[in-house]
């Protein structure tokens, strides 16, 4: 067996270490340089009006579904319908099924991109399973509700 | 009564391990080695009252017994019988008692079977193993007692989640922390190793079936688990990189490394520190994931209960175990001699390529996880999704695939690749085939944009089950072990699960469309047309049915019945989707709401060889048994061997 090519006694746990490290930071680097660009980030209508998201990118709106504004497009599958939250309104678009839970002037997070003209396009939306398990940002709307409720 | 008397043991089994804790530690010293004796016995004790714990807990679910806060909150006394025996670990505290006694049960077990480490090694592994249960039991005891009782019985208890209420997710959970729980026993044998710097091949084997069968756990419930959210969200996904979806993959992706690097050391003596600090890592991401899961840090189905005292308390344990754990292994890893040498050409070398490559994936999952939680403390809120993980993940998944085709058909120590040319040239032409083949086929692959992952994924899916089968070429069959054919088995599930991966990403076609009764709609080669829709009713939920009939490519139809149901209690709407599956692919469809005009929302999704996805993760599973049981079945034999041999000495008198 040529065993000049095994390699050093002394170097083979310095090498296998080199090696395990510079994979490694190389993955934890990518994954930063990564996290940074394709991480969605979290809006509120008033944000969006303030500082909107460029066209395209992958954010996530939440609000609350504003009263009368829920209309179905003649397809039966389009909805429209207006994301508020007590300071400024966003204007939604999403086809597919709706969550169950899903009704005016309840609280919603939709997952999508602004469009051209200030229209938000939604992929998905959640909306509240049941009492208790509700998407972590819409607890804060729930508070964002009764303070509407008390100003009016 | 039962439930003081499940308290009591529960009591009794963590003053035990406490015991079996010090009286492990005591008998390595000089002064303490008359105790050594009682360690072994006091950890099968331990062991029994847990288990008896555990069972009073499943009697008063059985019974209902709504004097008991636990079962008042989460069972209904109308639940069918399977759902009351589930909700025993549906809920927070009955899966906190569930880990435990599989843990304490699993101690008992190595104290009674494991002869083959140092006596030393063995009473350190006992003692980290109570080291770890105490941790448990002191967070059961006193912030999440399952057996607390009610003052005033309620009428009638709260029910189980109907998301829950589920045949396959019945079993999802106990699944998934017999997993969990065989990697905090892999964590106990390092522990011991460390602490007796006893890290060698026997260190390895005692190890390895526990990884082993930790491994075999993990990917059964990571299948199921995703088969669920497929079928039962009517989202027409399979994996979503939800946190708690990720939260049982990393202790996945540790315990795939650990079998890896620990049959390095077991055959070949090589890779000690390595493998210990696996070890370390693959119980530590249980514990993440055990704290994401259970903390309400995150919500999901899965958050039983958002409870900041609970959630402060696993972190704690985490930090104990793991901190401690480092500490040790900054301590002991210079007493860990230099294990056998190897060279670059070796099945050793593609063993690290692929413990590097699967510890890198680990590292981007982890970070994807907790990078959301990061950026909230400091006020920002994100989510991170698959155009993340999916490109950043396939970086180190791909070159990890391709060693993964060459490594099992090398010899360990010392290899040259220009012997295997002509076994790997088969796959690579494949690969190459299948690429070409696509490229000039399927020009919706290429349409809108260019989808690269699913295209090399189906590539090399192909050329992977070609590989993968190829280390039994040249065999007698009859006399390949077990351990061999659960490698070949393992491997080409993990071609056949990137292969309906790869087609359902490329192939899938969607429709979504608002019906009216007896409209017909064409989705890929189906025909389906929505003959009517009823109300049905069940035990516990009413329902809108509908009724469709659905025939492939002209031929005969088939009827199928979505549902969106209404449970009572708790009040909660879900989807059942029909699903009619053929050799080739599966069709899907959910039911919708009714529109104003009394048309039906219907999704439809045509996806071509989507099951393999979850056939491929059997085959993983069932390769993981296969080794599992060649390796016990060794040792048995060997164990026996030895103990004939002991016997004809001590009959000969020397």
């Amino acid at each position: 067996m040529n065993t000049s090519k095994l390699l050093k006694a002394k170097h083979q746990r310095l090498i296998l270490l080199v090696i395990a490290l510079v994979v490694l930071t190389g993955a934890g680097l990518l994954a930063a340089w990564a996290l940074r660009s394709q991480a969605s980030y979290f809006y509120v209508p008033s944000d969006i009006q303030a500082d909107p998201p460029e066209i395209g990118v992958a954010v996530r709106l939440g609000g609350i579904v504003e009263k009368g504004s829920l209309q179905t497009a003649p397809d039966g599958v389009t909805i429209d319908f207006v994301v508020e939250d007590g300071k400024a309104r966003t204007p939604v678009r999403f086809s597919g099924i709706t969550p169950a839970l899903f009704v005016e002037g309840s609280g919603v997070v939709a997952e999508g991109r602004l469009a051209d003209g200030g229209v938000f396009i939604a992929d998905n939306l959640l909306a509240k399973h049941d009492e208790k398990y509700v998407p972590r940002e819409m607890a804060d709307m729930t508070k964002a509700r009764d303070a509407m409720a008390q100003t009016q | 009564m039962i439930a003081e008397i499940g308290l009591a043991c529960l009591w009794m089994a963590g003053a035990l391990a406490l015991l079996q804790l010090v009286t492990g530690a005591l008998a390595l010293t000089s002064k303490g080695v008359g105790l050594a004796g009682i360690v072994r016995p006091v950890a099968v004790a331990q062991g029994l009252l847990c288990g008896l714990a555990f069972v009073c807990l499943i009697a008063l679910f059985l019974r209902t017994d709504l004097s008991v806060k636990l079962i008042a909150t989460n069972s209904h006394s109308l639940k069918p019988f399977i759902y009351k025996l589930a909700g025993t670990w549906g809920n927070h505290e009955g899966s906190m008692l569930l880990w435990v006694t599989v843990m304490a049960l699993a101690g008992a077990f190595i104290a009674l079977v494991e002869r083959r480490l140092r006596n030393d090694t063995m009473l350190a592994t006992l003692a980290g193993q109570a080291f770890v249960s105490i941790g448990f039991y002191a967070f059961l005891l006193l912030s999440s007692n399952p057996f607390e009782r009610l003052a005033v019985p309620p009428p009638e208890g709260n029910g189980l989640n109907p998301l829950l209420q589920d045949i396959g997710l019945a079993f999802h959970p106990p699944t998934l922390y017999l997993g969990y729980v065989g990697l905090s026993i892999a964590f106990s044998f390092a522990i011991g190793a460390l602490v007796t710097s006893d890290v060698g091949p026997a260190f390895a084997r005692a190890m390895r079936p526990w990884v082993l069968g930790a491994w075999l756990f993990l990917t059964i419930g990571i299948t199921a688990g995703s088969y669920w959210a497929y079928y039962e969200l009517g989202w027409g996904g399979w994996w979503f990189w939800d946190p708690v979806e990720n939260a049982s993959l990393m202790p996945w992706l540790a315990a795939t490394a650990l079998i890896h690097s620990s049959s390095v050391l077991a055959t070949r003596n090589a890779l000690r520190a390595w493998t210990v600090m696996l070890a370390v890592v693959a119980f530590s991401m249980s514990m993440i994931g055990t704290f994401l899961v259970r903390s309400g840090i995150l919500t999901s189905v899965h958050a039983f209960a958002v409870d900041p005292e609970r959630g402060s308390f696993i972190l704690a344990l985490l930090a104990i175990y793991i901190g401690g754990a480092l500490v040790l292994f900054a301590i002991r890893a210079r007493t860990i001699t230099e294990g056998a040498r190897f060279a670059l050409t070796s099945r050793e070398s593609a063993l690290v390529v692929n413990n590097v490559m699967l510890s890198a994936i680990l590292g981007i999952v982890l970070l994807g996880t907790l990078y959301p939680l990061l950026t909230e403390a400091f006020g920002e809120k994100v989510s991170v999704g698959p155009p993340y993980f999916d490109p950043v993940g396939a970086i180190f998944f791909i070159p990890m695939l391709l060693v993964m085709a060459v490594g099992p058909l090398l010899h360990w120590r010392n290899d040259r690749l220009g012997r295997i040319t002509g076994k790997i040239a088969i796959p690579a032409l494949l690969i190459g085939a299948v690429l070409l083949g696509l490229a000039l086929f399927a020009p919706s692959l290429f349409t809108p944009s260019f989808k690269l992952l699913p295209f090399i994924g189906m590539g090399l899916a192909v050329g992977l089950a070609v590989a993968s089968v190829m280390p039994l070429i040249g065999r007698n069959l009859r006399r390949t072990p077990l351990p061999t054919w659960g490698m070949v088995v393992a491997h080409l599930g993990i071609a056949v699960s990137l292969f309906g991966v790869a087609t359902d990403s490329a192939f899938a076609t969607e429709k979504l469309v608002a019906s009216r009764i007896g409209e017909s709609h064409t989705v890929g080669p189906w025909s389906i047309t929505l003959k009517n829709v009823e109300p049905v009713a069940g035990p516990n939920w009413t329902s809108l049915e509908a009724t469709m009939a659905a025939s492939y490519d002209g031929g005969t139809a088939t009827t199928i019945h979505p549902q969106a149901r209404n449970y009572t209690s708790p009040p909660t709407v879900t989807s059942e989707s029909a699903l009619l599956t053929r050799w080739n692919g599966q069709l899907y469809a959910v039911l919708g709401e009714e529109a104003d005009d009394g048309r039906w929302q219907l999704r439809l999704w045509w996806k071509p060889f989507v099951p393999m996805i979850w056939y491929g993760g059997l085959l993983i599973g069932l390769g993981g048994l296969l080794s599992l049981i060649g390796r016990v079945a060794r040792d048995m034999k060997r164990s026996r061997a030895e103990e004939k041999i002991a016997d004809r000495r001590e009959r000969q008198g020397r």
